[in-house]
């Protein structure tokens, strides 16, 4: 009798094995746990993290009859563009890796996308603004975040609003994205009749701000437009809180947007970031769960709230799960043909994709908000100041 | 006209607290002709001390100082005797490579500890403000604290027996063996004291910018241009190096793009390579 139950059990393993491993469906990326973008990179990580532990919650990806449970696979590119090549096509040709979700940043999704391209895998992007990647050809490359044309546009019409001839400084780190986010900005100041005090770029490892602060108090600009991402960021802030620099509207890329920006204290007190999400959104999603109930389940695994870079994370995973089931197939060219045509709103926004082929995969969909630290009852909190229909408060000028 | 003053005010400040970071490099290699690239990591000890001592500590940031000099040194000695002593006299790439691996286990320790995330400790000091510009008070604390551990240093090394067992000891190692200096206890205390020097510098600047675990590099780099500067083994050359390298960054900044400035470093640097391969400041004879 024992015997018999130990072949029995033996069986069903053997005939389950199998039959199990064909339900995984497995999603490769990296994120950078270390080097110089930890910080919102760890973000975005944990975002696709909690989409993961919620599908698989509810019984996995349906597709074709069945339940894929998701494996995710990821490693540490060390924010390295050579890491990012090797990595993605060892998550390809290794890992097996079925979809992909990019690294973080444009650079990095700009390598990652020549090795998904390559082997015709589905990447959808997320932390890659750049817009030059969707305009080379790829046919299964999807951007989740606006484009980087549109990151400073909502703040200069905001700061218009309160000073229509603005002097303004051009502070911006020399990497690809913001110096795309910045020379777009800068043209559309130009067209507006905007004077153009400083345009300064900077390598993304400076340390010490105070040569160029000097010139932009020389220049006498009354707001400054720049940043990179989120060490350098931080540093300039600050240094221009301490040096006085007596601007009455700084907007810096990326870093503000980061909770952790409201350990500078009173250095970050009226600095802007143009976002691709706040917690306060909202938006009426058609699937997945609502702004608020993403920001509390974040909050509650992670201690921390939710910035844009984790949404965009959790985000990725959502439509690309969408795109599988309603492609109702793991097939990469079923899920590509579903999401050339998809036209949807989740928690994160507006989501569509161009299927122009001179800019297929470029996000066409989702719109950007204006969001500002400001003192309330003695603590930071982020309120969102632009669009208008979208603000929780007034912008501090 | 004053902004190009406050550029050079700015470039003088923060170019003191490089020379005191070069120090550290240019005693270590001056006195055992060992280049030290586990320098970065040390200074980032430095930053991280400053961390503890504020957060963890609760206590006053330029408590921080005294701390790291202690620690420091102590650390420097430990590390001698672990990875430098066996190393010393024997080809310049076997303690390039020893030093480089230090480095490798400390930023690997921090990365595992900290991340490579940003840290930040503000310190409130009062500034000078002069028609529009800042002086930060903590950029001025800096500079006079660097120029004074390097006075303190300059009277060690000249003013002192073992000051001079030191500059004995980097002349010729076996004339001051046969005259009955304990040369080994000498170069480890040497190598504890510029390791100190560097995590001081360390500590300094991160009461002036936020850091990472992998901020030390570029400051690594700073002090190699300001060795080359300042000649190697001398502490005022290399707080004068320091100075003249904040203030070209200074200079340089308000008649072009800031982005334009490494290339003027390291062009200065390989000039200086090629033209005074000594030193500029350096005022030891060959």
């Amino acid at each position: 009798m024992k015997r018999s139950l130990y072949l029995f059990a033996a069986a069903v393993l053997f005939a389950g094995g199998p039959a199990l491993a064909q339900n995984t469906i497995t999603i490769g990326f990296t994120a950078s746990q270390t080097g110089a973008l930890n910080n919102d990179s760890t973000a975005q990580m944990r975002g696709i993290e909690l989409w993961k532990d919620h599908v698989n919650a509810k019984g996995g990806i349906k597709a074709g009859g069945k339940s894929y449970q998701v494996k995710l696979v990821s490693y540490d590119d060390e924010s390295q563009n050579t890491r990012v090549q090797q990595l993605y096509t060892r998550l390809i040709t290794q890992d097996n890796a079925q979809f992909l979700i990019s690294p973080y940043s444009s650079g990095l999704v700009a390598t990652a996308a020549v090795i998904s391209e390559q082997y015709g895998k589905v990447m959808i992007t997320t932390g890659g603004a750049l817009e030059k990647t969707y305009k080379l050809g790829n046919k299964h490359l999807f951007q989740l975040y606006s484009g980087s044309t549109q990151y400073l546009a909502g703040a200069l019409k905001a700061l218009m609003q309160k000073d229509p001839k603005p002097s303004i400084a051009f502070v911006y780190e020399n990497d690809p994205f913001s110096k795309a986010v910045t020379i777009a900005a800068r043209e559309q100041a130009k067209k507006a009749g905007v004077t153009v005090a400083v345009d300064e770029s900077y390598a993304g490892s400076t340390t010490d701000f105070s040569p160029v602060i000097n010139k932009v108090i020389s220049a006498k600009a009354t707001a400054l437009f720049g940043g990179g991402h989120y060490a350098d960021g931080a540093t300039l802030a600050r240094q221009l809180h301490e040096q006085k620099a007596g601007l009455k509207w700084v907007t810096l890329l990326v870093a503000p947007d980061s909770p952790k920006f409201a350990e500078l204290g009173d250095a970050a007190n009226g600095i802007s970031v143009p976002s691709q999400w706040e917690p306060q959104v909202t938006f009426k999603p058609d699937f997945g769960p609502t702004p608020a109930a993403f920001a509390k389940e974040f909050t509650d695994k992670f201690k921390i709230a939710p910035a844009y870079h984790a949404a965009g994370g959790y985000a990725a995973g959502l439509i690309l799960q969408h795109a599988i089931e309603q492609a109702n197939s793991i097939d990469p060219e079923k899920v590509t043909e579903v999401l050339n045509k998809m036209d949807v709103t989740t928690f994160f926004g507006h989501t569509k994709f161009s299927d122009d082929p001179k800019s297929h995969g470029l996000q066409v969909g989702h719109e950007m908000v204006l969001a500002q630290w400001q003192k309330k009852n003695g603590k930071l909190v982020k309120e969102i100041v632009w669009p208008d229909a979208a603000k929780t408060a007034n912008v501090i000028y | 006209m004053f902004g190009i003053l406050a550029s050079v005010i700015d470039g003088i400040l923060v170019g003191a607290v490089y020379g005191l970071a070069a120090m550290g490099l240019t005693l270590i290699w001056g006195v055992m002709n060992v280049i030290n690239l586990a320098h970065g990591a040390i200074i980032v000890i430095g930053m991280f001390l400053l961390y503890i001592i504020v957060y963890s500590l609760g206590l006053h940031p330029y408590v921080a100082i005294p701390a790291m000099i202690v620690f420091g040194f102590l650390f420097g000695i430990v590390l001698y005797w672990i990875a430098v002593h066996r190393v010393i006299g024997q080809a310049e790439l076997m303690s390039l490579l020893s030093t480089f691996a230090v480095n490798m286990v400390l930023i690997g320790l921090g990365t595992a500890v900290w991340s490579t995330s940003p840290y930040n400790v503000p310190v409130s000091m009062p500034s000078i403000s002069l028609h529009g510009y800042t002086f930060t008070g903590t950029h001025i604390t800096a500079a006079i604290m660097a120029v004074v551990i390097a006075g303190l240093l300059y009277v060690l090394l000249y003013h002192t027996r073992i000051g001079k067992a030191v500059r004995a000891v980097a002349n010729n190692r076996e004339a001051a063996e046969l005259t009955g200096i304990p040369t080994t206890q000498v170069l480890a205390m040497a190598f504890g004291l510029g390791v100190a020097l560097a995590g001081v510098s360390g500590t300094l600047i991160a009461t002036l910018f936020p850091f990472t675990v992998l901020s030390g590099d570029a400051y690594q780099l700073k002090s190699f241009v300001v060795t080359v500067l300042g000649g190697l083994g001398n502490p005022a050359g290399a707080l004068l190096g320091g100075v003249a390298l904040g203030l070209i960054e200074g200079l340089a900044t308000p008649f072009m793009p800031v982005s334009w400035i490494p290339v003027v470093e390291f062009g200065l640097f390989v000039f200086c390579l090629i033209a005074f391969p000594r030193g500029i400041f350096s005022f030891t004879k060959a």
